[in-house]
């Protein structure tokens, strides 16, 4: 078992996984910290003070550095409060389908046979069903909300999740000590939560990193295309939808939430793929 | 292998099958379709007529056997928005997303395969480096995002491509770049990882040592091995392709499958949307389906598995 400093040296060595943690902090930061930092209430509309535009033009207005949107509300506020959304979705729909893709994949992998097969066949059939379809479907049918888009793409995102926790479970399976402790009479829960669980849980980690930026990706689409996150709250993605009917000459309120997404997805890609060199053994990715 | 591709077949269909469950029950949770296949504000006893003449007084499983057994025959109903066949209004729009999802995976391909060779032979080099910069933006970037830029780049600061519509071969090229670009990074890394494999194993090493010519070894025997595993992913990507093409079809209103699928579901279209979600869940069974045969039949290791 590594070490405590033994991890930080290896994180810290790991160039890629240091600034993913880092952006990821700078991010996570700015959603705790949102109302010290936030100039503005991000909901504030004030209609005398609409499309103000940023800093580099003229025209600007010092109080809103960032400008303001079509009802007057800071945008720098939005963006920042909007951290919060997007972290909020990812770590939500990582818990959801991380716990139901984690069961699957271990029952699966332990007890293979028949068990193995009818998840397994689960698993392709959720693969065969479109995602972003059945999504924007069922948010159409229940309204949209935050709770309701968690809900919907925790309950659809395990796939991936089931798959590695089934195949790193498989791995484990054939040890030698998960062998001694069934010979020493443990009970299968027993077995799987002290002795598969643990050594399955770096491969979790990784993938769970991966599927929370998918999920962060997914809720920005289907806030975009107006069946996921509604207004007022500050989705980036929805900001991109907003703005997108003033595209053609306020372009940036497109492209800053637009590239804070793509920071914010990059970071927990590096992060995860910074994870899978440092805490999973070798040969076990 | 008769064995192996039997089994392939009996849980395709299986799967189909089960798709085509969930897409009912999917169907039914969405309220009484009675009322709005009669529209909103109607009379009670008109709800109950509809509810005759449409069998929805029967019970479920009755309803959805007989819609199963229409839908194979091609009958999906009618459109409650646009009032005539659904099968007819889909074969109208399922050209555009074949072509636009063949396009875009061709992109991907004539993107990603150089790449991933260029990036495994020069490990560590500049292409590497470029290649792993792609991979990585193409991974992080939203793809309705992607697109916008697209549009404002190419459309309207450039005024090369139009900027929506579905009229020409131009209206392709910028749909085409952001859904294929967002599928490019796993065609490059499998045709990485499995070059650096190949060009470290003994065939590699001999066909070199024989005097064969670095070009040579590298594009025939190294990447034909390569190549086996981007069959599979061609087949996964390509069904992938079919639900992404819902948000970019509908950026670009680009008239095909995807934006339809969108306008049936903003209208309340269900027997649109229904027919959508089992078409592409079973168009997704099919081409993983074909390319588990192809594969098995290229290396037959695999039905032995």
């Amino acid at each position: 078992m590594a070490t405590f400093s033994t991890i930080v040296r290896k994180v810290t060595a790991h160039r890629g996984l240091t600034l993913g943690l880092v952006l990821l902090a700078a991010i996570f930061a700015m959603a705790i910290f949102a109302p010290l930092i936030a100039p503005f209430d991000p909901y504030d509309q004030d209609l005398s003070r609409r499309l103000i535009p940023p800093f580099w033009s003229p025209k600007a207005n010092p109080a809103h550095w960032l400008g303001t949107d079509n009802l007057g509300r800071d945008y720098l506020s939005r963006l920042i409060y909007g951290a919060r959304i997007s972290l909020l979705i990812g770590f939500a729909v990582m818990l959801i389908s991380g716990l139901i893709g984690t069961l699957l994949g271990l029952i699966a992998g332990y007890f293979g046979g028949k068990t193995d097969l009818f998840i397994t066949f689960l698993i392709t059939t959720r693969l065969a069903i479109p995602v972003v379809l059945v999504a924007l479907a069922v948010v159409a049918m229940i309204g949209g909300s935050l709770t309701v888009v968690i809900l919907v793409l925790g309950l659809l995102k395990w796939d991936r999740i089931a798959v590695v926790m089934r195949a790193a479970t498989q791995q484990v399976r054939s040890l030698d000590y998960v062998a001694a402790a069934e010979a020493a009479g443990a009970s299968v829960p027993r077995i799987i939560l002290r002795e598969v669980l643990p050594n399955v849980f770096p491969q979790l980690v990784v993938v769970a990193t991966v599927e929370a930026a998918s999920a962060i990706l997914l809720e920005a689409a289907l806030s975009f295309l107006g069946l996921g996150v509604q207004p007022p709250l500050p989705s980036w993605g929805l900001m991109i939808a907003e703005a997108k009917t003033m595209m053609f000459f306020a372009f940036w309120m497109i492209a800053i939430p637009g590239t804070l997404l793509a920071i914010l997805v990059f970071a927990i890609n590096l992060v995860g793929d910074g994870l899978r060199d440092v805490i999973v053994p070798k040969g076990r990715g | 292998m008769l064995g192996y591709c039997l089994k392939r077949l009996g849980t395709a269909f299986l799967v189909a099958l089960f798709v085509s469950v969930l897409s009912f029950v999917l169907l039914r949770m969405s309220g009484d379709i009675a009322i709005a296949i009669a529209g909103e504000g109607a009379q009670s006893a008109d709800i109950e007529l509809v509810r005759k003449t449409y069998g929805l007084d029967r019970p479920l499983i009755v309803q959805y056997l007989d819609w199963l057994g229409q839908a194979a025959r091609g009958n999906f109903g009618e459109s409650l928005y646009f009032k005539s066949p659904v099968m007819g209004i889909i074969a109208d729009k399922i050209g555009t997303t074949i072509i636009l999802s063949l396009t875009s995976l061709a992109f991907a391909l004539a993107i990603g395969i150089p790449l991933g060779v260029l990036s495994a032979v020069y490990q560590g080099g500049l292409v590497d480096r470029i290649s792993l910069a792609v991979a990585v933006t193409g991974q992080a970037l939203p793809n309705f995002f992607f697109a916008l830029v697209l549009i404002m780049l190419f459309s309207v600061k450039l005024r090369w491509l139009p900027v929506s519509g579905s009229g020409t071969w131009a209206h392709f090229v910028l749909p085409t770049i952001a859904l294929g670009y967002y599928i490019t990074p796993p065609f490059m890394r499998i045709v990485r990882a499995g070059m650096v494999d190949a060009l470290e194993m003994d065939f590699v090493r001999t066909a070199r040592a024989k005097g064969l010519s670095k070009a040579r070894v590298v594009l025939k025997h190294a990447l034909s091995n390569a190549l086996v595993p981007v069959v599979a992913l061609a087949g996964v990507q390509l069904g992938l392709l079919l639900g992404g093409s819902i948000v970019i079809e509908t950026i670009f209103a680009l008239d095909g499958l995807g934006y339809l699928a969108y306008q049936s579901i903003t209208h309340k279209d269900f027997p649109v949307t229904q027919a959508i979600l089992l078409m592409l869940s079973v168009a997704y069974v099919l081409l993983t389906l074909t390319a588990d045969l192809i594969n098995a039949w290229i290396d037959p290791r695999i039905s032995v598995r």
